[in-house]
């Protein structure tokens, strides 16, 4: 085998402004041609750990570095961050904040453009890799005209304009549908094989990565590596769920039937894994003896949607002939691909922006009459990034935000915050500034500083983004919390296991329309709708097709329920 | 929403020029009209930015917007000259006649008309050509043509990168001051002072502290892919120049020579019609 183009011996690394090392005694190797999913919980390092490798580590971020780090065979800290991206190419997770150019072209352009490559070899160069991920047909392009998935294409033709031995991912799935997440593992892969690179991924979503072969997963935490092997023996062990990453569904479906998982199964892929007759019959086995769980009553009507029609100035049709209602206490997402109409709907609802058809009512009233602040007494609106909402320093004020601009008094404002604080868990932190929070804390603040104005319905943008499956599950176990105590709770988001696992019903956009508002077990299992909304079929459906059990959408059903009465204990 | 640089996509002559020829025309153009208030050539640079403008094929309807803006600016300035300096033209000119009187210092004379024509005619003759120049000239274009002309490429491509993520940061703050609306916050100008510029901090904090963000990932972007490892880059948009760039450049010369001709022949900036 050839020679290993990073090899980290006894490597750790401390930021000069932490008093304890990120990264301990790591000892890893990537050779030509490997590919390698590195993954582990945030905040386990997986992200310095890629920093190192592209030289963000120590050129801008600076710390103390230990033991070696060899770049195609030179130490690191002796070459410069220059050196080192001749060698690793780096896409970073936010494909729209790293566009440079101005265009498809330009962006492509800028490494070269930095090293002076002048015509005709410039111009050639750019049309080459573009053509390589399939955006030539864009060059001219802004990046606002592209889409998430596009975006990242231009980001990866960016690196592959130079000839790079390493292609780094930092979480290529966080910003995009899962449709065009899968297409980017696929391209991922079809780009490794054309060029022979080696490719590293760091990303926790292992279920999403494994859709394409992997040669070998790296599992971290607490800054260490705790595994560096195949993705079937890791798949067959408890490392994974132990260490707070999701294991692919198929797999939970199969160790909730009682069916050993080992290595020789070959467990990496729900296509290829090996299952015999008694395997299958344990599955079929567990479907059955499992029982549905009990319809749940129809509450009342609360919000309803008629014939909404909304296009922007520029003449661009947002919404056309939209309408759908909500029952009280529901917990939903609202899906679909961008510009399917989503945002939009949002804003019509909190008032940002009017209808020109079609009336919007709450609980049998209509709305049309209502501004934005009163509507926000009904509707509250959480914004997808804390800091696109938080204001203030202290996290006691940003809460009581909404209630003071309302006029209220100090001594009627201080019990109502109170409590929305303990509600959310946040009491013991009153009298912290908000700076001194956890990204999913700030979270909770923003959530807090919405239901700290009793709204009957709570709108959340893509709730759980970037974030790692314990911080998702703690986020999501306290809006289920709160849908128990009766606020009806809508999300609007990409991640399909999170429609699976909390939300009861997907309300389904395509293209300025409703095109489904169905169980998630239904429409994920529904190939036309899956197609439309630019969704992902979950691997249970395949895992039930392939052992034979007739219905795979209840079988689908019956995990969701299982997961909620059983494991989660809901 | 408006973008400050609002190019507009068409082919025309002057959308081939080079972004550094249009940007040098553009500086001697407006040099000239600066150094001089003759009023024969300010005129001539009125009607020749017509021509230009319909070879240009920029519509009224591109620049209504930034006009209509420049335009009320116009109207200002005019006013307060009128109120502060009223016998401004007549030191200029060294004659005076009277119009008529509106009491006290405000006299109307014919100087003062003339000066305040001339203040006119020079918005009208630089305003339509910074106009061009915005509206056919692509932004990465502006950046590597302020590089060909002596500015460095880091501080050339900050421009343009302002200039790109000016409609973002337009967007996200359109989305912030929203969600903050909802929660009470009012930047109508029927509240007090204080009340206001607090309602501002609630939406500029947060303005802030995304674009910080933004800020983080994109110099990260930009270093990974090696800006600034030399001290010269090469232009993807860079177009070699051609016959039309050295005639226009030559033209805006000219001009720029007749004004300092004619700043010569009139012993000063003005051109004096009343002796």
């Amino acid at each position: 085998m050839n020679d290993p183009i990073i090899q980290f011996h006894h490597f750790s690394f401390q930021y000069h402004a932490q008093s304890e090392p990120t990264l301990h005694d790591i000892e890893l190797e990537i050779r030509k041609g490997e590919k390698v999913l590195i993954c582990g919980p945030s905040g386990c390092g997986k992200s310095t750990l890629a920093h190192c490798i592209n030289g963000l580590i120590p050129f801008s971020y600076k710390g103390e570095c230990g033991g070696s780090l060899t770049i195609a065979g030179r130490e690191s800290r002796e070459l410069g961050i220059f050196e080192i991206s001749r060698t690793v190419g780096t896409v970073l997770q936010d494909a729209d904040g790293q566009f440079v150019g101005l265009t498809v072209a330009e962006d492509i352009a800028f490494a070269p453009e930095n090293d002076c490559v002048g015509e005709p070899e410039l111009h050639e160069r750019v049309e080459k890799a573009a053509a390589l991920v399939g955006v030539g047909d864009h060059l001219r392009h802004a990046p606002g005209e592209l889409s998430g998935g596009q975006k990242q294409r231009v980001s990866l033709a960016g690196i592959l304009v130079d000839d790079v031995d390493v292609l780094l991912f930092d979480e290529p799935l966080a910003n995009l549908d899962p449709a065009t997440g899968k297409q980017a593992i696929e391209l991922i892969d079809e780009i490794q094989r054309k060029t022979g690179a080696a490719v590293v991924i760091i990303e926790h979503r292992l279920e999403d990565v494994l859709h394409r072969h992997v040669d070998r997963v790296v599992l971290m935490n607490a800054g260490r590596i705790l595994a560096d092997t195949t993705p079937d023996e890791l798949l067959a062990g408890d490392l994974l769920k132990e260490n707070g990453i999701r294991e692919p569904l198929y797999i939970t479906a199969l160790k909730y039937a009682g069916v050993a998982v080992t290595a020789d199964k070959r467990p990496d892929s729900i296509g290829h894994i090996r299952l015999d007759e008694e395997d299958m019959k344990k599955v079929r086995d567990w479907f059955a003896r499992t029982p549905p769980a009990p319809p749940r009553p129809e509450r009342p009507m609360q919000l309803e949607a008629k014939g909404l029609r909304f296009a922007y100035s520029n003449g661009h049709e947002a919404l056309r002939e939209l309408s759908l209602s909500v029952r009280e206490g529901e917990l939903s997402a609202i899906v679909g691909t961008n510009g399917a109409g989503k945002s939009t709907f949002c804003k019509l609802l909190c008032g940002f922006e009017t209808q020109q058809e079609g009336t919007i009512s709450l609980s049998g009233a209509d709305m049309a009459a209502l501004s934005i602040k009163e509507r926000a007494d009904h509707i509250g609106y959480v914004m997808q990034s804390p800091n696109q909402m938080i204001s203030q320093t202290m996290i006691y004020d940003e809460v009581a935000l909404g209630l003071r601009t309302r006029g209220l008094s100090e001594d009627e404002i201080r019990p109502r915050v109170e409590e929305t604080l303990k509600i959310c868990g946040l009491w013991p932190f009153r009298s912290w500034p908000v700076s001194a929070l956890s990204f999913g804390q700030k979270k909770r603040v923003t959530i807090a500083s919405i239901l700290v104005l009793e709204p009957e319905i709570i709108l959340l943008d893509e709730p759980t983004a970037g974030q790692d499956y314990r911080h998702y599950t703690e986020i999501m176990e306290f809006l289920l919390a709160l849908n128990r105590r009766g606020l009806t709770v809508l999300m609007v988001t990409h991640d399909m296991h999170l429609m699976l696992e909390y939300a009861r019903r997907a309300i389904v956009f395509s293209d300025g329309a409703l095109i489904a508002d169905a169980p998630c077990a239904e429409i994920l299992t529904d190939e036309e709708i899956i197609r439309r909304a630019s969704l992902k079929e979950t691997s249970l459906y395949t895992l039930a097709q392939r052992c034979g059990v007739g219905d795979g959408q209840a079988f689908v059903q019956r995990f969701i329920d299982y997961e909620r009465q059983e494991v989660r204990g809901t | 929403m408006r973008n400050i640089f609002n190019y507009v996509e068409r082919s025309s002559p002057i959308h081939r020029l080079t972004g550094a020829t249009k940007l040098i025309c553009l500086l001697l153009w407006s040099f000239a009209a600066m150094t001089s208030y003759d009023t024969r050539l300010l005129a001539a640079l009125t009607i020749l930015s017509v021509p230009l403008f319909a070879v240009s094929r920029i519509r009224y309807s591109d620049v209504s917007f930034m006009l209509g803006f420049t335009l009320v600016f116009m109207v200002l300035n005019n006013v307060l000259v009128f109120a502060f300096a009223p016998q401004h033209g007549v030191s200029i000119y060294g004659t005076c006649h009277v119009l008529a009187d509106l009491g006290g210092r405000w006299l109307i004379t014919k100087e003062q008309l003339f000066y305040h024509f001339n203040l006119v005619l020079k918005y009208l003759s630089t305003i339509p050509i910074v106009l061009l120049f915005v509206c056919t000239t692509q932004p990465s274009e502006f950046a590597a043509s302020l590089n060909r002309i002596g500015v460095k490429y880091t501080v050339a491509y900050s421009v343009a990168l302002a200039l790109r993520y000016i409609p973002d940061i337009q967007r996200e703050y359109h989305e912030i001051s929203q969600a903050q609306q909802a929660r009470g916050i009012e930047m109508s100008k029927k509240q007090r002072l204080s009340k206001r510029l607090r309602s501002a901090s609630a939406i500029l904090i947060p303005l802030i502290l995304s674009s910080m963000d933004r800020i983080e990932i994109i110099s990260n972007a930009m270093e990974l892919r090696g800006f600034g490892k030399h001290k010269k880059r090469s232009w993807y948009m860079a177009r070699p120049f051609r016959a039309a760039d050295f005639l226009s450049m030559a033209f805006c010369a000219l001009l720029l020579a007749a004004a300092l001709l004619l700043n010569y022949l009139n012993g000063g900036r003005f051109w004096n019609p009343f002796i």
